[in-house]
């Protein structure tokens, strides 16, 4: 399986590849619903598929393609597939969206840095100004 | 820090995040409408910002590089799709070639600012971050440009590992 491979190998692996994987899974409107679907409840391969406009097969492979990126497990029970959703997976994209967050927490501390740093320039616009001392815009250690 | 929220939203694949300070509206504005103010704070102290191109009107176009600790040169640039100064700006954000032409194989970002007067001294901010696709998402947060990217990236590093 992926996972364990990657997590075997992650210290030489880039794991950044996994994320691709993961990212590529999740950029179709079908397999995100897919996901959405099973991280609630098992659904076999074949009730998905009534789901969809689209052929089993079509939706067979949405399911492969989830279930490489380690989105979904696929199990034989019977006769049937039960597909079942990986919550660990999906924390990932929002892992990333977290690392995102912090860099543009960083970058508005710096907004800040400058703000305060800026020559109260005249303002164009008639305005009475209240004489502002230059702000310390770091107040709280807001670093996660 | 004067964020006040930020809000993400995985399926639109937009990030949003809004932020308040202590400045008229004309000089929160003046950030991004000044080459000079804004190159001290775009870019991480690792990769400072140099803009070279400003050209803050729709059809415009604002070009920039950031300087890597190697002397790495990463080009990037803004298409200016509409300005109402000071209240709103929409801008495409992508990668260039070191001769400053868009790199059309790397996936570009839709921002929209929002600035809106709450007193004279008093203003808040909202960006909106948009990607195009996960996929490009992810193209970007490798890229690294950010050095909390890197630090991020570790941390993923340690989960994966972790049994």
């Amino acid at each position: 399986m992926v996972v364990e491979q990657a997590q075997r190998s992650a210290a030489t692996v880039a794991t950044t590849d996994r994320f691709d994987l993961v990212l590529h899974a999740l950029a179709d409107p079908t397999r995100r619903d897919i996901v959405r679907l099973v991280l609630h409840q098992e659904y076999s391969v074949s009730s998905l598929a009534r789901r969809y406009p689209m052929s089993f097969a079509a939706v067979q492979k949405h399911v492969a393609i989830l279930e490489r990126a380690s989105l979904v497990t696929k199990q034989e029970r019977g006769r049937e597939r039960l597909v079942r959703g990986r919550i660990e997976a999906v924390r990932d994209v929002s892992r990333m969206f977290d690392q995102l967050e912090s860099a543009w927490r960083d970058r508005l501390d710096r907004f800040g840095d400058v703000l305060a740093d800026a020559d109260p320039e005249p303002v164009g616009k008639n305005r009475t100004k209240t004489a502002t001392p230059p702000k310390n815009t770091r107040s709280q250690g807001a670093k996660r | 820090m004067s964020v006040t929220d930020i809000r993400k939203d995985t399926d639109q694949l937009t990030m949003t995040i809004a932020s308040e300070w202590d400045a008229p509206i004309d000089r929160v504005w003046q950030l991004w409408a000044d080459p000079r103010k804004l190159e001290r704070w775009w870019g991480p102290p690792t990769y400072p910002a140099t803009v070279v191109e400003h050209d803050l009107q729709p059809g415009g176009r604002v070009t920039y590089f950031m300087t890597g600790p190697e002397g790495d040169r990463h080009d990037g640039w803004w298409r200016v799709i509409s300005v109402d100064e000071p209240k709103r700006l929409d801008l495409q954000d992508g990668f260039a070639d070191a001769d400053g032409t868009p790199n059309d194989a790397m996936p570009t970002t839709m921002f929209t600012v929002i600035f809106d007067e709450l007193g004279a001294n008093r203003t808040a901010m909202t960006i909106e971050t948009k990607f195009p696709s996960a996929e490009a998402m992810a193209q970007l947060t490798e890229m690294g440009m950010d050095e909390g990217m890197k630090a991020a990236m570790g941390q993923i590093d340690a989960v994966l590992t972790t049994p």
